[in-house]
């Protein structure tokens, strides 16, 4: 489909501002399309080696001893290290020795592909041949791949100083069960009890990974005076920084975290992997290490995301209202405790308004690569299942299942499952924009179905800061300290540009290391956008304060009587004195100096801006011979509270619509008895390509965040929550069977088809 | 070490000479032989296709071809797109129709649309999507990058 009859992208707004809302190229942009811009692997420096990381052939096994002397006489060889290098104190805590183990392996592997050695050489290949000589003795245990096994009395342990936390109290039994938790709200025996209708069903999501393009790539230098500098490709240089400090066991002020450019991170590259390895073997060698992963490497030992399993109960009455929700989500942590279970379950219910909720959460260790965040970790498994169950339920009702969710929609003021109420959300807007969009009543063909689901992520706040120098030709620059992953030096400069009234041209923005700019979180949770972009606000109304005051000196009036519209410095009281801010910025120099704005603040927790909403409407096409499924038409909605850049939010609409698409249809890791992952490359790995996908229509709802200057709502993650069930409810709609499981490839479509035959 | 081999080229236009050994690729020759880091590399086995660049006017990815075989060629990375200071269409539209995000995959999408349209001057969307089929992105769900070579064939 090349013509259409409609708006392929809709923005609805309510509020209308100069620069914010309005579709600039990047400034970032020219270094991007030409090559100039250096990512995490283009870093050189003088004396540079090439350091590689010897990974665990086995699942899970104990490390009886490892021999390196054979690496070490190799000619170019200059450092190998070993999880004996890593600082591991006698009082190290738990949570330390994990942090440390799953960098390099003290005394147990957990998953295929845990790193045990590492060596540095003059150039990559000798240093593969180096890792090939190192001679490791293992003791081979039974690996356990899923968190039901897991759970099981009789499963093989991974941790024997692991006891599972019940309920908040540490307990003193030993099992996989790192964690279980619940949240109550009502009375769940009472809903049931209410319920004319309920709807009971088991799901199952496989391991994804984020498949960023550029591989995890540091190249880290311990100097003679004892400073580390880091140069890496990372969501957030101080957490870099901050996470390889505690790993070393040094001091933050210790060690200096770089950002080159990332090629894509989804939340894999928030934890560290290879910038502490490239730092011992800069230690031990003297030398700048440059250590980059293989694909392989990324696909074994990175975080995925977790598999899970999960129950869903929901009941309701005839007219619609549910009555009871009850949840059961168990997660795969991989290797250490830590997967995203707590997020899943905070947005399992989260677009409900339901008086008696129940959901239970484990945190279950598995024979996997340690799990990482992956956009909006965990809520897209708890959607998975959660959206399909209010399919079901509207289709036993007899019910639109827009209707059905308009009926039970969260709105200001209900209380969320695990305990906030909501402040002014978006959740009855998008659902509104989905039933009315003219995809929602297309015709379909054969074999076609339509799906729909909505999806929350709750977004975080977290700290950011900026600086904004005023340039004498009347530009400024923007200093700030976000990694810039999909275009937010743009959406950050275009709300300093806003306050002061000049072109976003005019903002020349700089993403510095951790030495160069205050603290500031990582690029994550969708927060950027929101707090990065508020902390530019602010510090360009300290400037514009500072200038104020600078024009109540050269006038010699009362700054109270001095306002800033528009970029020009006007006195309310005599029109005849006023100065555009470039011409005020021509005279900073001679009339007191540069002005420095500067912001650094708490833009808040779990929930800022009270999250994001986005739903999908989804038509799939089902070969009948073969299960093929084929993603013909989808439409992504999504509450942006204000969109800065439409043009970039849009952008993370379908980016995350096709990740979703990836997921629900055809990725997975495939698993084999021992492990090992059977599909480590991107053929095996196959992500969507763009044969594999049609245009992704959007609407971008603004519903304003009661607490962002313009209204922002980060909308980076929200958009990857409602693919998987709505193609899911898509399938159903088209063949009338429900697919409880992930990937919905050929082979389980034509199963489940056989199995309802009879066959 | 093995011993080196002597390698003429072209790249970008210009004549470029270079020592490698007969194990690296063409991708490692660019990237830290002769230091063109604008072709990335994503997976090293030909599936990615970030490293896609023009050899001889056909786009290989560079990960599968040895720094050998590069002997007499001529080849275009994205450091050769662009004419001086001047974008090439293609450039120009990725940065106005907003088709990067992270921008790690757009050297060798930009690599791959151009050769498209020089082939196929006036692409349909599925001619479009097919010749980028070996080129992956992860971040922006293809629909701007489609509609950026859209875009850059109606001012070429």
């Amino acid at each position: 489909m090349t013509t259409t009859d409609y708006e392929r992208n809709i923005v609805l707004s309510n509020v209308e501002y100069n620069v914010v809302g309005t579709r600039p190229v990047r400034p970032d942009g020219a270094d991007k399309v030409t090559g100039r811009a250096l990512y995490g692997a283009d870093f050189d420096t003088s004396g540079l080696l090439h350091g590689k990381v010897l990974r665990s052939p086995h699942a899970h096994a104990r490390i009886r001893s490892i021999d390196t002397s054979k690496a070490e006489a190799l000619q170019g060889v200059l450092a190998v290290v070993t999880g004996k290098d890593m600082p591991h104190e006698a009082d190290e805590s738990d949570g330390t020795k994990y942090s440390r183990d799953n960098i390099l392996a003290s005394d147990k592997v957990l998953y295929k592909g845990h790193a045990v050695a590492a060596v540095a050489a003059t150039n990559p290949h000798v240093a593969e041949e180096a890792i090939g000589l190192i001679e490791v003795d293992y003791e081979v245990l039974k690996p356990v791949l899923t968190a039901p096994e897991a759970m099981k009395d009789s499963a093989p342990i991974l941790h024997e100083g692991l006891k599972t936390e019940e309920l908040g109290e540490k307990t003193d039994k030993v099992s996989n069960i790192a964690n279980h938790f619940q949240h109550v709200k009502g009375d769940i025996a009472k809903g049931f009890a209410d319920a004319d209708v309920v709807v009971e069903r088991e799901y199952n999501t496989v391991t994804v990974h984020q498949g960023y393009i550029e591989p995890h790539g540091a190249t880290a230098l311990w100097n003679t005076d004892g400073r580390l500098h880091i140069w890496c490709s990372t969501q957030g240089a101080f957490t870099a920084r901050d996470a390889t400090a505690g790993i070393l066991g040094v001091p933050v002020s210790q060690v200096r975290v770089t950002p080159m450019e990332i090629g894509g991170g989804f939340g894999g590259k928030i934890p560290v992997y290879v910038e502490p390895i490239a730092a011992l073997l800069s230690k031990k060698s003297g030398h700048a290490v440059k250590v980059v992963m293989s694909r392989a490497e990324v696909f074994e030992s990175t975080g995925p995301t977790s598999g899970s399993n999960i129950r869903i109960k929901v009941g309701a009455k005839n007219d619609g209202t549910i009555t009871a929700l009850q949840g059961y989500l168990a997660f795969e942590a991989g290797g250490y405790p830590g997967s995203p279970v707590n997020a899943g379950a905070i947005c399992i219910f989260a677009a409900y308004d339901v008086d008696n909720v129940l959901i239970d959460g484990y945190d279950v260790v598995v024979n996997k690569p340690k799990s990482a965040p992956y956009r909006a970790p965990g809520a897209p498994n708890a959607a998975f299942a959660c959206e399909q169950a209010i399919d079901e339920l509207a289709g036993k009702l007899g019910m639109d299942p827009i209707d059905l969710r308009l009926k039970n929609a969260a709105v200001e003021g209900t209380r969320r499952p695990d305990g906030p109420a909501f402040p002014r959300i978006g959740c009855v807007e998008v659902l509104e924009a989905m039933k009315n969009h003219p995809h929602y009543s297309a015709p379909l063909g054969p074999n076609q179905g339509r799906g729909v689901a909505i999806g929350y992520w709750f977004n975080i706040g977290f700290q950011s800061s900026v600086n904004i120098n005023v340039n004498s030709d009347g530009t400024i620059s923007l200093i700030e300290g976000s990694t810039d992953i999909g275009g937010t030096r743009a959406s950050i400069s275009m709300q300093a540009a806003e306050v002061l009234g000049i072109p976003m041209e005019d903002v020349r923005p700089s993403v510095v290391d951790t030495d160069s700019i205050g603290f500031t979180a990582v690029t994550g949770g969708s927060r950027t956008t929101f707090a990065t972009g508020w902390a530019a606000y602010e510090a360009a109304q300290d400037v514009a304060r500072q200038m104020i005051e600078r024009a109540a000196t050269i006038w010699d009036v009362d700054k109270d009587g001095i306002e800033l519209k528009n970029g020009v410095f006007q006195s309310k009281a005599d029109p005849e004195l006023k100065m555009t801010f470039k011409e005020l910025s021509g005279q900073l120099l001679d009339t007191g100096g540069t002005v420095v704005g500067r912001a650094s603040m708490n833009a808040g927790g779990l929930g800022a801006g009270g999250g994001s909403f986005a739903g999908n409407i989804v038509d799939v096409e089902v070969d009948p011979d073969t299960g093929k499924t084929l993603v013909t038409r989808m439409t992504a909605i999504q509450d942006a509270g204000k969109a800065i850049h439409p043009s970039y939010v849009e952008g993370q609409m379908q980016g995350g619509s096709v990740q979703g698409i990836g997921w629900a249809l055809n990725e997975e890791y495939y698993m084999r008895d021992d492990g090992s992952m059977a599909n480590t490359s991107l053929l095996d790995y196959r992500m969507p390509t763009s044969l594999d996908i049609p245009m992704i229509d959007t609407v971008i709802v603004e519903v304003a965040s009661a607490e962002h200057p313009y209204g922002v709502r980060g909308v980076g993650e929200a958009n990857i929550v409602p693919p998987t069930p709505a193609i899911a409810n898509a399938v159903h709609s088209a063949i009338g069977i429900r697919m409880a499981n992930l990937p919905i490839n050929s082979v389980a479509i034509m199963e489940a088809k056989w199995k309802q035959q009879g066959n | 070490m093995p011993a080196k081999t002597y390698v003429r080229t072209i790249i970008n236009g210009e004549h470029v000479d270079f020592l490698c050994e007969p194990r690296q690729s063409l991708l490692e020759c660019l990237r830290d032989v002769i230091g063109l880091t604008g072709t990335k590399e994503g997976c090293n086995d030909g599936n990615c296709g970030a490293c896609t660049v023009s050899m001889d006017g056909r786009i290989v990815t560079a990960c599968l071809v040895l720094g050998v075989e590069a002997e007499g060629k001529e080849i275009t990375t994205i450091e050769g797109i662009a004419k001086g200071s001047q974008l090439h269409p293609v450039q120009q539209a990725f940065l106005e129709n907003a088709a990067l995000q992270c921008g790690i995959c757009t050297p060798g999408f930009i690599v791959s649309s151009v050769a498209l349209l020089e082939k196929i001057p006036q692409p349909s969307e599925h001619q479009i999507r097919f010749w980028l089929a070996n080129n992956l992105c992860r971040c922006t769900g293809y629909d701007k990058i489609v509609r950026a070579v859209q875009d850059a064939a109606t001012k070429m």
